[in-house]
């Protein structure tokens, strides 16, 4: 199976890059956007799937500062 | 006093944290890969890019076979100090509480910050006195203090918060001005600016040196005991 991990930082702890994501957007046009977040994604073939969500505590996210979300798509 | 400093692939202040220990002591390089310590006294993890930086800074080297020894010698007691990226290391493998985000400005910074001592009842600090003012540079991109309110007040009532910017000199947006912190035993010490990189004259400052005369202190002390 195919999983992808959305990891982004934690709501309440600033986020630079969102908010600096967030002022460009109206410069090019783009009103009405607020609460952006960058975040990074990992994709991952996994025989068991049930094993992302401890690698996402262990190591592909850091749970103190960020939220991680796990995707199952097709392969 | 033999101090051990580790070296990862992608460390870069290696060599001038060992130059920095031998004013004080013995010291020699440990390599990721050994999970033998050589009988050190003291253990410094040191600036850099350990494993590229890749993934989230410090993740990948705390899986690395040094660092399960360094884990052990920690937890018995044992003296340990991480520098800027060792810092990173050292809260990524839960050896110190907090994490370390990305400066506000999001910037690579470089320049020389005056820190303010804060708890000089440690193995890190024991040759300052409070307040002590040290000139040392800082040079990182991800070195935002972050720990929980709740975690930091805990901290702050321990004693834990070892060395602060000094007012109005916050690099990075380091929550409470935070430059370094320690674990709740104060035997392992982690901060963002270099003291490795201020302890000659011909660099412009020596006030990085108190920190590792410290740890030769209290390890010569423990062996006197």
């Amino acid at each position: 199976l195919r999983a992808r991990v959305l990891i982004r930082p934690k709501e309440g702890i600033l986020d630079p890059q969102g908010q600096t994501v967030e002022r460009a957007l109206p410069a090019l046009g783009f009103d009405g956007v607020s609460n952006v977040h960058v975040g990074r994604m990992v994709e991952l073939d996994v025989d068991d799937v049930s094993q992302v969500g401890d690698m996402c505590e262990k190591l592909l996210a850091n749970p103190l500062i960020e939220d991680y979300e796990i995707l199952v798509v097709e392969r | 006093v033999k101090f051990g400093v580790v070296r990862f692939p992608g460390s870069c202040d290696e060599v001038d944290a060992l130059l920095a220990c031998r004013r004080s002591g013995d010291a020699e390089l440990l390599w990721h890969g050994d999970r033998a310590l050589k009988g050190v006294d003291a253990i410094v993890i040191p600036g850099g890019f350990s494993y590229g930086d890749y993934l989230r800074v410090g993740a990948i080297a705390r899986f690395s076979p040094v660092m399960e020894a360094v884990s052990e010698f920690a937890l018995s007691g044992g003296p340990v100090l991480g520098i800027c990226n060792g810092f990173q290391v050292l809260c990524e493998a839960g050896l110190l509480p907090g994490a370390l985000l990305p400066n506000t400005g999001l910037r690579f910074l470089c320049k020389q910050v005056d820190l303010v001592i804060e708890n000089p009842n440690t193995p890190f600090t024991r040759v300052c006195a409070a307040g002590d003012v040290l000139s040392i540079p800082v040079k990182h991109t991800t070195g935002r203090y972050y720990a929980p309110e709740q975690a930091l007040d805990e901290m702050e009532a321990d004693g834990q918060v070892l060395l602060r910017y000094a007012p109005g000199q916050n690099p990075n947006g380091s929550l409470r001005d935070i430059a370094g912190v320690s674990n709740r035993q104060k035997n392992v010490f982690g901060l963002m600016p270099h003291p490795e990189h201020a302890v000659d004259p011909l660099t412009g400052s020596t006030s990085g040196g108190c920190i590792f005369e410290s740890i030769a202190a209290h390890v010569e002390q423990l062996a006197t005991v």
